[in-house]
Order: C-alpha cells, then sequence, then structure tokens
C-alpha cells in the first residue's frame, strides 16, 4: 500500500482527493473535540469548585458558563459528532466501497471542507468579541437569541454564531449532495442495492436527512439574523420588555423557531448516529467472521430510522405549551422510532453469539458503542412519554440521555473506525496494547461521568445552572455526585491523551501491515482499481473463502462469487 | 435508593409510581444487555481453545427466532409504556378547566417569577408593556385605568390552597422561561407572546422550590421562588389581607391624585 505520510501536505491545498480531504477533516475535529473537551473540563471544575480562578481569565462568571455550555455543544454536535461520521469518513472510504473511482463532484466536495473551516473559524471568534460567545445554549432560542439586550454575547457573539452555523449548513448540504450523487450514480459493475455495505446504506439515509434538516436550518437561523438586523420578526413577538424597556413589537413566535430548529436538531441525531450503526453492524460481521444474519432487517430498519426521524421532533417541545393531542401524537412517533432502533441493537446482541470473536481494538470500541447505546437508548422511550418527560426535561436525566445515546456511543464509534480505518490514512496500524489501555479507561470513566447524572436529574436538577444554589435544600445532596462527575470527566479527557498520542507516534512507528489487515470483505480494503462485484457485503464463515484459497473465512467483494 | 423529590400533588402519586416502574423496568433491561455483553467477551475467551465450536455459515434459525421474538416483546413492552402514560398525560393536560379553581397568573421575568391573583372580581386586569416598571412597584405593568386591575395581587411567593385545583396562567415577559416545581411534578415553559395554561391539584402543605427550567440569561440558575401550599383558611386569610393592603395602597393614591 502507498499511502503518504499522515502529516503530509496535500500536493495542491484545494486539493479534490477524498483521502486528503479526509485528512483534512480529521484535523479539524481534533481541533474542536479537544477545545471542546477543555471547555466542559471548565464547565464541570466551576460546577463543582464556583470560587476556583482559570489562569488568565479569572473567575467564571455564571454568564462564561452559559457561553461554554453553548460553544461545548456547538463543536461537538456539529464539528465532530457530524463532521467525522458525515464527512471524514465517507471521505476515507465512501467511495471505494462502492466502487467508485472518484466522487461524483469532487469540487463542491473539497469546496464543502473549506466552508466547514470557514465556520469553524467564525464560530471560535465568537469566544474574542467584545462581551464574549453568545449564551443561549446551542438551540438558541429567541427572543433570547434573537435580542442583543438579553445579555452579554447575544450581540456580535450571537452574529457570529448564527453566520458559522448558516456555513455549516451550506457546507454540510454541499458535502451531502455529492455523498448522494456518488452513491446513486458511481456504483461499480454489480454493485446493486442488496450488496451495499450497511455503513453505505446509513451514509444514503443520512445524506438525505442532511440535505431535508440542514435546510431547515439554514432557514431558521437566516431568519432569525433577519429579526436581528433587517426589521422582520419571524420569532419576535408583539409586547416584548426587556430590562423593563419595552421591545420592538412584532407579529412573530418564538414556537416557530422551535419547530424550525428541533426539526433539523432531532433528524442531526440520527445523521450523528447512523453511520456508526451501520459500521457496528460491519465490524461484527469482520469480527465475529459471520455475515450479518438479517441484512434486509438492517436495510429496513435504517430507512425506517430515517423516515420516522423527521417526524418525532415535537418531542423536545412537549412542555414547551404546544397543544397537549400533538404532544400525544410526537410521543407515539418517539415510540415508533424504538422499534428499528431496537431491531438493530437485538441482531447485534445475537450476531455477538455467533462465530469466534476477535477482540481487537476496533471491536472492543463497537462493543463499547452498543453499551452506551444501550445505556443511552433505554431512557429514549421513558422520555418518549409526555406525561414523564414534563417531570425530566431539561433536567440532567436528558444530559445523561443524550451524553450516552449521542456523545458517548458516537464518539466510540468513531473510535472504532479510526482504529479499524488506520491503515488506509496511514498504511500502518495502530498500537493494540495502547488501544485496548484507551478503550477500558475510557468505557470506565465515560459511564462514571454520565450514568450519575440520571441521578441528579431525577432529584430535578435543571441543566444550564452555573451553581446549585437557592431555596432547593436537596441540591446539596448531589454535591458529591458532581464532585464524582467531574473525577471521572478528568479521568476520560486524561484517556484521550493516550490516543492522541498512539495516532500521532502509529504513523511513523506504527506496525506496517498487510494489504487487507482485517480480512475484510468490503471494497475499501480491494487491491483492484476497478473492481467488478457479484457478491454481497459481508460472506463470512467456515470455507467461505474464494476458489483459489479455499481455507479461508472471507470471501471479499472483489473476488468472483464461487460456485456452489 | 430515592432520589425524587417529596410529591405534594395529586397527580404526583400516580406519576411517581409509574416513572419508578419505568426505571426499574429500564435498568433490568440495561443490566440484562450489558452482562449479554460480558458473556460474549467470556465466550470467546473458551472458543480461542476449542476450534470445532465453529458453527455453519448460515445463520443459525435460533438465534434469529430468538431477535425477531425479543423484537416483539419490546414493542409490546414500548406500546404498554405509550398506553399506561398517555392517562396521566391527558388528566393532566388534555382536560377543561375545572369549575371553582384557584386562578393565578405566572410571568417570568429575567430573573424572577410574579404570581399574580385576579383579585375580588376574579378578572386579571389589563397590562401595558410601556407600563412595566419594577423600581415603582409594577413589575407587570398593571393598567390603573383598567378598573379590574385595581384588585389584582402581585406576589413574589405562590401561595395555594391545598386539595383545591389551581388554573395557572403562565406568561414570559422578555424571553421563555420554565416553570418548573419539581415538588408538584410540574413543568411548562412561559413563552413570550402566549399565554399557557396549566393546571393542578396541590395536596401536602409545605414549601416547594420554584425553579427555571428553560435557559434565559446568565442569572438562570438564580431564578427561583418559593410555592407555599397551605390550608384552605390561612389561604382566604392571606387573600383578604392582601386584598385589603392593595384596596389601601390604591385608595391613597387616588386621594393623592386628587388633591
Amino acid at each position: 500500500m502507498t499511502t503518504p505520510p499522515l502529516t503530509a501536505k496535500p500536493r495542491r491545498l484545494f486539493t479534490t482527493n477524498p483521502l486528503a480531504l479526509a485528512r483534512l477533516y480529521l484535523f479539524l475535529a481534533l481541533i474542536a473535540v479537544v477545545l471542546g473537551t477543555l471547555l466542559s473540563l471548565l464547565m464541570r471544575l466551576h460546577r463543582t469548585w464556583p470560587n476556583l480562578a482559570v489562569p488568565i481569565h479569572g473567575a467564571i462568571r455564571p454568564e462564561d458558563y452559559l457561553a461554554l455550555v453553548t460553544m461545548h455543544a456547538t463543536l461537538m454536535v456539529f464539528f465532530v459528532l457530524t463532521v467525522v461520521p458525515q464527512s471524514a469518513f465517507p471521505n476515507l472510504v465512501l467511495h471505494a466501497q462502492i466502487g467508485a473511482s472518484r466522487m461524483a463532484f469532487p469540487r463542491l466536495n473539497a469546496a464543502a471542507f473549506w466552508i466547514t473551516t470557514a465556520s469553524l473559524v467564525v464560530l471560535l471568534a465568537a469566544f474574542f468579541v467584545p462581551e464574549g460567545a453568545p449564551i443561549a445554549g446551542w438551540t438558541a432560542y429567541p427572543p433570547l437569541s434573537a435580542l442583543a439586550a438579553a445579555g452579554p454575547g447575544q450581540g456580535l457573539g450571537t452574529d457570529l454564531w448564527l453566520l458559522a452555523i448558516a456555513l455549516f449548513c451550506l457546507a454540510a448540504v454541499a458535502s451531502s449532495l455529492n455523498l448522494l450523487a456518488t452513491i446513486l450514480t458511481r456504483r461499480c459493475p454489480g454493485m446493486n442495492f442488496t450488496r451495499l455495505p450497511l455503513t453505505v446504506w446509513s451514509w444514503l439515509v443520512s445524506s438525505s436527512l442532511t440535505v431535508i434538516a440542514f435546510t431547515a436550518l439554514f432557514a431558521a437561523a437566516s431568519m432569525l439574523l433577519a429579526d436581528r438586523h433587517c426589521g422582520t420578526s419571524f420569532f419576535l413577538p408583539p409586547g416584548t420588555v426587556m430590562n423593563g424597556i419595552p421591545q420592538r413589537d412584532g407579529t412573530g413566535s418564538p414556537m416557530l423557531w422551535l419547530h424550525l430548529f428541533w426539526f433539523f436538531g432531532h433528524p442531526e441525531v440520527y445523521i450523528a448516529i447512523l453511520p456508526g450503526m451501520g459500521l457496528a453492524s460491519s465490524l461484527l460481521a469482520n469480527f465475529t467472521r459471520r455475515p450479518v444474519p438479517a441484512y434486509r432487517l438492517m436495510v429496513i430498519a435504517t430507512l425506517l430510522i430515517g423516515f420516522l426521524g423527521l417526524g418525532v421532533w415535537g418531542h423536545h417541545m412537549f412542555v414547551s405549551g404546544m397543544n397537549p393531542y400533538a404532544g400525544t401524537a410526537f410521543g407515539f412517533t418517539t415510540i415508533a422510532i424504538s422499534v428499528p432502533s431496537s431491531a438493530e441493537i437485538l441482531t447485534w446482541l445475537v450476531m455477538l453469539f455467533r462465530g469466534r470473536l476477535r477482540l481487537a481494538t476496533p471491536m472492543l470500541f463497537t462493543l463499547g458503542f452498543i453499551s452506551f447505546f444501550i445505556a443511552g437508548g433505554l431512557t429514549g422511550p421513558i422520555l418518549a412519554q409526555p406525561a414523564l418527560d414534563a417531570y425530566l426535561h431539561n433536567t440532567f436525566f436528558v444530559v445523561a440521555h443524550f451524553h450516552l445515546v449521542m456523545a458517548m456511543a458516537g464518539v466510540f464509534s468513531l473510535f472504532a473506525g479510526i482504529y479499524y480505518w488506520y491503515p488506509l490514512l496511514t498504511g500502518r496500524l495502530m498500537n493494540e496494547a495502547l488501544g485496548k489501555i484507551h478503550f477500558w479507561i475510557s468505557l470506565i470513566a465515560a459511564y462514571g461521568a454520565f450514568f450519575p447524572m440520571h441521578f441528579a436529574g431525577l432529584a430535578g436538577e435543571p441543566r444550564h445552572y452555573a451553581q446549585l444554589t437557592g431555596p432547593v435544600e436537596y441540591f446539596a445532596n448531589l454535591i458529591p455526585v458532581e464532585r464524582g462527575i467531574t473525577w471521572s470527566a478528568f479521568l476520560l479527557a486524561a484517556a484521550q491523551l493516550i490516543f492522541l498520542f498512539n495516532f500521532f507516534r502509529s504513523a511513523t512507528h506504527g506496525a506496517s501491515t498487510r494489504p487487507n489487515p482485517w480480512q475484510a470483505t468490503t471494497l475499501e480494503w480491494s487491491p483492484i482499481a476497478h473492481p467488478a462485484v457479484t457478491n454481497g457485503p459481508y460472506v463470512y464463515g467456515p470455507k467461505a473463502g474464494p476458489q483459489a484459497r479455499p481455507q479461508e473465512d472471507f470471501l471479499p467483494q472483489w473476488e468472483p462469487e464461487k460456485p456452489f | 435508593m430515592n432520589f425524587l423529590p417529596p410529591n405534594g400533588a395529586l397527580n404526583g402519586t400516580a406519576l411517581d409510581h409509574l416513572l419508578r416502574l419505568n426505571l426499574a423496568i429500564v435498568f433490568w433491561l440495561f443490566v440484562a444487555a450489558q452482562i449479554l455483553l460480558v458473556l460474549a467477551l467470556l465466550r470467546r475467551a473458551s472458543a480461542r481453545s476449542s476450534q470445532a465450536s465453529a458453527t455453519a455459515a448460515k445463520p443459525s434459525r435460533t438465534l434469529l427466532v430468538i431477535d425477531y421474538t425479543a423484537l416483539l416483546a419490546i414493542t409490546a413492552l414500548y406500546i404498554w409504556m405509550l398506553v399506561s402514560s398517555h392517562r396521566l398525560w391527558a388528566a393532566s393536560r388534555e382536560q377543561n378547566p375545572t369549575a371553582q379553581p384557584v386562578e393565578v397568573e405566572v410571568t417570568g421575568v429575567q430573573f424572577q417569577w410574579y404570581f399574580r391573583y385576579p383579585g375580588a372580581d376574579g378578572v386579571y386586569g389589563a397590562t401595558r408593556p410601556n407600563l412595566v416598571s419594577a423600581p415603582t412597584g409594577n413589575p407587570l405593568g398593571l393598567d390603573p385605568s383598567d378598573p379590574a386591575s385595581h384588585d389584582d395581587i402581585v406576589s413574589a411567593i405562590l401561595i395555594l390552597p391545598a386539595n383545591r385545583p389551581v388554573d395557572l396562567r403562565l406568561r414570559a415577559q422578555d424571553v421563555i422561561h420554565g416553570f418548573f416545581v419539581p415538588g408538584m411534578r410540574l413543568k411548562q415553559d412561559a413563552i413570550p407572546g402566549m399565554t399557557g395554561m396549566l393546571q393542578f391539584t396541590p395536596t401536602t402543605p409545605g414549601d416547594y422550590p420554584v425553579l427555571c427550567s428553560q435557559v434565559c440569561g446568565l442569572g438562570h440558575y438564580r431564578m427561583q421562588a418559593r410555592l407555599r401550599v397551605v390550608s384552605p383558611a390561612q389561604f382566604e386569610t392571606w387573600l383578604a389581607s392582601r386584598e385589603t393592603a392593595i384596596l389601601k395602597t390604591n385608595a391613597a393614591a387616588a386621594l393623592g391624585g386628587s388633591q
């Protein structure tokens, strides 16, 4: 394999080479994830030791805390959990997995990277403007996000945030249009839809969701910018008074923003997690050396999750004062989406009990992904019940839910992908021993950080509180829980140093690999430039090998079908 | 282990029961799934020694039957969850206002809750944004030219009688606030430009914190008030004393105005 060194500069800065773009996206996400983690550690420090001063900055004021929350979420949701599974990984393997020699729209694809970079720069600039970064949270509900008088960070900081979001939407849509066109038009001979790897099915669905959801977010962000600067009032109601001063009378409603935002926001979590689900199925097949037992069921589940995912946004709004009958309806669609999700989980569990499990690092992280996906997923049907959500909404119970099911499951699947596809990035393998240490510490620390949040939430502790003070006596009982969460968070962050060391050192010192180190079947490992496909993506099992090598237990998609 | 704060509302008992049941089911499902994951790890350790355990490449029928059966079972569980909790939702939200409720209007303002009782006439007086002035004692902008506003009581503490249905009107002056009373298992957003409706019945006398559950600005964490549930007699006494005080103030103001 001739892979240029990891840190090698692309031959041209504005490269259209997917491998180069995949690396650039990974570096971009690495910057975002490091910053996002540091911000979350500052939040934890402040919640546990409120009087602690940060070097250079000084004491963390309540508005600083909310700015940390907002920027942490924005960095993680957009620049890590969307960029890596939806841009870095597809650039790395998608065209190869379908046997395409190149993307359908290489320039559009490359432009998407530079727009994403511009978006990150604009977002980070919000830290350095007067009054600092926005404090309205990543959901940016108006009027808090619509009126500069609503608080510090709601002036220029919010403008930059909205601009960054709008740019990100453009990039996401451009990138996804390329992926859709590539999957639909550039499959190699024989690569029909029943032979697509489940990762490609996931990208087909998540890219469709991206085009729909990010278009809605782009519209919402533009409308909010117009409300702020062009005198419109899509989201501004009449009779608003801020600090005793009557504001411009509008004719709109903040509810419109809630609907638009969550019409984006909920599909977004599937955009972030669907590629991970496809990857989990592929890796389970590979590391158990058995096919995916219910390929059609998995495809249907993926399609159903995508389709139903467009109709569940109202479950974020059960307590918004929306018509209670709408709450009932959205509760129903949300429960409905649990069924295909459960089908996938149960199939993975079944897969674990077939064949022999090879416990390489990518497999361990896949098991971690499944563990978190179950842990966070199981509280989903609780939160889907409007009556129960009315108590749990916006408490730490919800913070626990989405950090387990989206953040931890998401990140563990990203790690699985990076450990697994690292040879495609560098021609070398990452260190297995370090990978396993990284996995076990991360798994334990992540549960330590996020599981106890359920208890804080059940006690009624709301999100976004800079400090636990006031007349709520029982908040004091939660201080030990909070302290444990903080220590676990620091351990979790420290474990990632092992990963960073492994990631960069293995690029030059890792064991160099055979062409197909995991003995995988899918085409990203193919040595042939223009393959033709005659069999499905997961032909594993005893005696599955091609005619020339009958002792092997897998039949790659680039090998001709074995006549039975 | 009981992390839920003490409940003081009529619907809260059933809700707590259902929530605990849900949590128990989900917790044991979580434990079962994690045990399966650990078993898979252990199985691999033992399978390494016995090469012969390799099963056929075709998926075993038994495993698939287990897969689909488990899926059916869990779907049935989800449907039960939906139906059982819908009764509670319907009881608390999908009902018409009860007869003879205690009426209170809740207004969220950065970073304070105000509670307004309509007074003896049972009608909330008009409010105007340009009259809002907390420093001069008119935080809600009550319009003195509307006679219905003359007997309105504005309070920083929410006092309610036990065992009478309460009809809340939710409003917000500036940004979205989240009206959250953990002890009453009660939460709904107050959205500027809209009037929300919320009904409940407090049963147990005592003090309950009122929080803000929707991030509303830098003082979000300290936007807290108190709900005090008292006996109906105490409530009537408190209401009457506030009423007298307000009418006295209004009369003094009117007298001052005429001189």
